[in-house]
């Protein structure tokens, strides 16, 4: 029950891009169209779990003074062990999202939940927080990424709802990315309330 | 005639937090104060270069020859980390007025994306050497030129009254993406400039 909750906190409560505001460039950068959201955000929950389950295993063989380097050792490689598997298995979509797979190293949603979370609490809590966390996130990018999609051209994972002149090509750019996040984080505020 | 390109290219047409979303952490955190915005883009623009210069000779006398470009993330990372911390401590014996300026945003330099993008898309572009500075050195005047735009703006949004939802993050957010549709002005200069000096 416990561990469902916190789950439950991670999608929620704590959910990264909408109120704690962190990951914000693969956020912005890879959320042109649903599908490549969901992409990116499952790529990250899948470092994101296993770099929790790592470091809550080995937090008391590591000295408080490098803990912060040995971190991002231990998440350096779990990004390049996902660019490996996402270069034999789903070639295109690793293309699509390009840079931004190696960049996850930098993400700091998945540094914070290692200093915040793994690093205090046992490796089954560490897991859920992962998921939950990892939940949040796709949920949160593959929404952005649907709203863009719908915008800017009228389609949503790739179904055509409006009709194909109706898209306005700003929101697949550049400037859509920080105009629907924005009003993305807004509308969540006024819900909150 | 090739580095004005990558120089001017780096900095309106492909700049890097508006149009590649990279560096968008302290673009969006440290950006409240015009002083304190410049003070990170000087920051971003030192540690960005030299770890350029030091990631391009990892990749190309140690990773290459080696074959062991798989291990390209984590070299990468683990040298701009080293570095980020060398430069702190160099700063404070040399320099300490530059220290007192820069030392603040240095941690928070670590975990920027643009640095290890700029470093990994140095390699991508198959840059030389010198082509890999320029760009460095011209993407991050790009970071810090949208920084400092981008603080003024957001100096003067301070007397403007938000709805109430909108205040902070999400005014910030349309803000700049306002910010990006002006740079989108630039597209195209670039194919322009290749054609006029005939590349």
């Amino acid at each position: 029950m416990n561990n469902f909750r916190i789950i439950l906190n991670g999608i929620i409560k704590e959910n990264p891009t909408f109120v704690l505001l962190l990951g914000m460039c693969p956020t912005l950068g890879t959320t042109s169209s649903a599908i490549n959201g969901m992409s990116m955000g499952l790529a990250t929950m899948f470092v994101l779990i296993l770099s929790n389950l790592i470091i809550s295993l080995i937090k008391n063989l590591i000295p408080d003074m490098v803990r912060i380097p040995s971190y991002i050792v231990v998440i350096a490689s779990l990004v390049t062990i996902l660019q490996m598997v996402m270069q034999a298995y789903v070639p295109d979509i690793y293309a699509t999202l390009g840079l931004f797979i190696p960049l996850i190293v930098v993400n700091c949603i998945i540094l914070g939940r290692a200093e915040a979370f793994a690093a205090k609490n046992n490796p089954l809590a560490s897991i859920c927080d992962g998921i939950g966390i990892g939940i949040g996130f796709t949920l949160a990018l593959t929404l952005l990424g649907a709203v863009r999609e719908f915008l800017g051209t009228g389609a949503v994972f790739g179904f055509t709802l409006q009709g194909e002149s109706y898209g306005m090509l700003l929101f697949v750019l550049a400037p859509g990315a920080f105009i629907a996040l924005g009003y993305l984080i807004a509308a969540v505020n006024k819900i909150k309330k | 005639m090739e580095y004005i390109l990558i120089f001017i290219t780096a900095i309106f047409v492909n700049n890097i937090v508006l149009s590649q979303f990279l560096g968008i952490c302290p673009f969006l955190g440290v950006s409240k104060k015009v002083s304190t915005a410049s003070g990170m883009g000087a920051a971003v623009t030192f540690v960005l270069v030299l770890a350029t210069i030091v990631t391009y000779l990892i990749q190309h006398y140690v990773l290459n020859p080696n074959g062991l470009q798989y291990l390209q993330t984590i070299a990468f990372i683990l040298v701009i980390a080293a570095l980020v911390q060398m430069v702190e401590i160099i700063l404070k014996k040399v320099s300490p007025s530059l220290y007192q300026a820069l030392g603040v945003f240095l941690p928070l330099i670590t975990t920027n994306c643009c640095i290890l993008g700029v470093a990994i898309l140095v390699i991508q572009k198959d840059y030389d050497l010198l082509q890999g500075i320029v760009y460095a050195a011209s993407t991050a005047l790009g970071f810090a030129l949208a920084m400092v735009v981008f603080a003024g703006l957001r100096e003067q949004l301070q007397f403007s009254k938000v709805p109430k939802p909108f205040d902070g993050m999400p005014i910030a957010l349309i803000t700049a993406g306002l910010l990006a549709m002006a740079f989108m002005g630039f597209s195209g200069v670039d194919g322009g400039l290749s054609r006029l000096f005939g590349l």
